[in-house]
């Protein structure tokens, strides 16, 4: 059920963006009774309409308007114009994620504090704590189903996991599991149905077991009647008065047309690149460099995680691809211990693809026999993701590419990125501990796979105590314009060792509380 | 003799030979390429039949999987087989020729060991016309579902309501 509201209704609050963020901080706002646009570049995609086909349900989902990358990251050579592999769709890349939903460890809100200075890295506290999120990761965990919190059993391990959890245990490791997957376990869960190892997770999950908030946070939030999301709306400015406040977005349709939406907030959650962007697209005679940038700190401190993934080949099947794509994780290096050389810690997450994505991302720009006869053994292969800290540093930025434009005239992101040496020691500590893993279960032969295309992208509008360091404050409200705030992973003072979805989610559902409450006292 | 003369009024027993003298699994009719057996051929219309399979040898030692037969290889490539392609791919295959030939070979189909194939390869891996094959090849060879369960992939499970009950935890030598 939509609530359709008035081009010219300025009581509304106007959410950019239905993913993670945007789709959670827009439905719970609905929930407590305030009217709501949301505004979603792509289109609707429920679980009838994904694609169990690796190519053909990522020209379905991915965001692949045009973008330019520069820097260092072997991205950037790779998949030049395709520095992230996210999605455009009601829900976002909560379509295409894993589902894996670990909270930060407590130390990892104060890397400034617990890291110490480390060279080249704009390293920052956030204003918040693990005791100040912990409420607020209970119900984020409560709303997305995630095993092994709140009573839910954890999933069973599939072919992968069993290689990696043998592998593991042989090295010593004590935190091996099936995760924390915000993926439903049993029957009985809000009348989910249950995870059916069908493998696909990233193409969106066909049972709707996993939780997305294109097919579960949306249609609860538009069943209250005050939730509009209108599809396939891009949005192109940020509107603001002289009094320096926002007053409504300019976007264009589905047809096209330019259309302009009042708004009381406006709350931004385009993801790390189309967020920033937008702020420096809607620049104006009184924000020069674009909304809510006095610190200069919009677009700056990109982070992607540290990633990577090792393969191992067996002499016997493992069939990777059957069951859960996610469902394994081994935590102990997750831990802070700068003995290994660097500072903060990763963890090791089962990961597989299916054989058209493997020959893609395996060792892209391979060729020859060394390349192919690593396919060949593609049913003895098993899969893991590496994903770990890396260091916000001030020069990995999202910029206007003003000689690069969009279907609409506007200019494009820009995405550099250069690797920091906190980021290449902790890869190739993970690399050896990967190739490891799988050599102490008989691995005739390991790869240690560079980075995919970023899922996890982060703090391109990062959380700061102070105006200066950042562009939001605890509450995600920007420094600058008390009416603007922003929704999604780019407010990430750093970004910890942990898959961010569970964060973001905890945030928008902690923010929609703030925002309502500042409403009810009439501060916004 | 020189690459034209090589290639100058070859009758197709002359080609049978020269295909099987270089390793070749396919045949060069008269405007297509066929396997031996005759179980598959395609007929080239856009690029001449020496070039089509010259390019069809280059595709499998850019991406060689020995137990994947050639039809697989020419599904792959035979979208540059059209107007618009056909005169882009026809001057990369003479370069990759006189390439061959600079290294003392008649041909790139007519040199007869891989490695020697592949060093020639290696010697333009970074032209666009390498990169825009390659590139082609890893969509155009591994996205095709009927080489998929060559290579154990089983595809999409949903239809058959996933691996819950069909083996996801099957593995029986750890």
């Amino acid at each position: 059920m939509t609530a359709p509201f008035d081009l010219n209704d300025d009581s509304v609050v106007v959410v950019i963006g239905t993913g993670a963020g945007g789709g959670v901080v827009a439905s719970e706002l609905a929930r407590k009774g305030i009217s709501v646009v949301a505004l979603e570049a792509g289109a609707r995609h429920l679980p009838e309409d994904f694609i169990n086909d690796e190519w053909e349900s990522f020209g379905q989902l991915a965001w692949l308007d045009p973008r330019t990358t520069s820097g260092d990251w072997r991205v950037a050579k790779d998949f030049s114009g395709l520095p992230a592999w996210i999605v455009k769709s009601v829900g976002g890349t909560t379509q295409h994620w894993a589902g894996a939903s670990l909270r930060f460890q407590e130390h990892e809100w104060k890397a400034a504090t617990t890291y110490g200075p480390v060279q080249g890295a704009n390293l920052l506290d956030w204003p918040i704590d693990a005791a100040e999120m912990d409420p607020w990761y209970t119900l984020a965990e409560d709303k997305l189903n995630v095993t092994r919190t709140g009573n839910r059993p954890g999933l069973p391990g599939n072919n992968n996991y069993l290689v990696f959890e043998k592998g593991a245990k042989a090295l010593g490791y004590k935190e091996v599991s099936t995760g924390r997957m915000a993926i439903t376990s049993r029957n009985d869960d809000n009348a989910r149905l249950m995870c059916q190892q069908t493998g696909f997770c990233f193409q969106g999950c066909k049972w709707g077991a996993k939780w997305s908030a294109g097919y579960h946070e949306i249609p609860e939030g538009e069943a209250t009647g005050n939730l509009e999301v209108r599809p396939q709306s891009h949005v192109a400015r940020i509107l603001h008065n002289e009094a320096g406040k926002v007053t409504g977005v300019e976007y264009y349709d589905a047809n096209g047309t330019l259309q302009m939406q009042k708004a009381r907030i406006v709350c931004v959650a385009g993801n790390s690149f189309e967020s920033p962007r937008l702020l420096m697209n809607s620049a104006s005679s009184m924000f020069p460099d674009g909304l809510a940038n006095s610190s200069g700190q919009v677009g700056r401190n990109y982070m992607r995680h540290m990633t990577g993934s090792v393969y191992g080949v067996f002499d016997k099947p493992v069939k990777m691809w059957r069951g859960t794509t996610m469902a394994g994780i081994i935590q102990d290096e997750a831990r802070h211990d700068p003995s290994r050389g660097f500072v903060g810690g990763y963890e090791l997450e089962t990961l597989s693809l299916g054989l058209p994505f493997m020959a893609a991302f395996l060792d892209p720009g391979g060729w020859g026999r060394e390349f192919t006869s690593a396919l060949d053994h593609y049913e003895n292969m098993a899969g893991m993701w590496i994903v770990g800290e890396d260091m916000p540093q001030e020069t990995n930025r999202v910029t206007l590419n003003h000689d690069v434009k969009d279907k609409y005239g506007l200019p494009v992101a820009n995405v550099h990125f250069d690797d920091h040496p906190n980021d290449i020691a902790m890869r190739n500590h993970a690399y050896k501990q990967g190739q490891a893993i799988y050599e102490a279960v008989g691995a005739t032969r390991t790869f240690p796979t560079p980075p995919y295309p970023s899922t996890h992208n982060l703090g391109t509008n990062r959380m700061s105590e102070n105006a200066r360091d950042g562009v939001v404050n605890k509450w995600g409200q920007t420094h600058d314009i008390a009416n603007l705030f922003i929704s999604d992973g780019s407010q990430f003072t750093t970004g910890a060792a942990e898959n961010p979805t569970l964060t973001i989610v905890a945030l928008a559902i902690r923010q929609a509380d703030h925002i309502a409450r500042e409403m009810s006292a009439q501060n916004l | 003799m020189s690459q034209k003369e090589s290639l100058r009024g070859l009758t197709r027993r002359d080609l049978l030979k020269r295909a099987s003298a270089a390793g070749a699994s396919f045949v060069v009719g008269t405007g297509f390429l066929a396997a031996p057996d005759a179980a598959w051929a395609y007929e080239a219309t856009h690029l001449d039949a020496e070039t089509f399979a010259t390019l069809v040898q280059m595709a499998r030692d850019i991406y060689p999987h020995d137990q994947v037969a050639d039809e697989y290889y020419v599904i792959a490539v035979k979208g540059y087989d059209s107007a618009d392609a056909a005169a882009g791919i026809t001057a990369g295959i003479a370069a990759l020729n006189a390439a061959a030939q600079g290294k003392g070979f008649d041909s790139y189909l007519a040199t007869g060991w891989e490695r020697d194939r592949v060093d020639i390869l290696r010697g333009m891996e970074d032209s666009a016309f390498f990169q825009q094959i390659r590139g082609g090849l890893v969509t155009g060879l591994y996205n095709q579902k009927a080489v998929w369960p060559i290579f154990g992939y089983e595809g999409e499970s949903f239809s058959q309501g996933g691996y819950i009950d069909r083996g996801f935890n099957d593995i029986n030598w750890l």
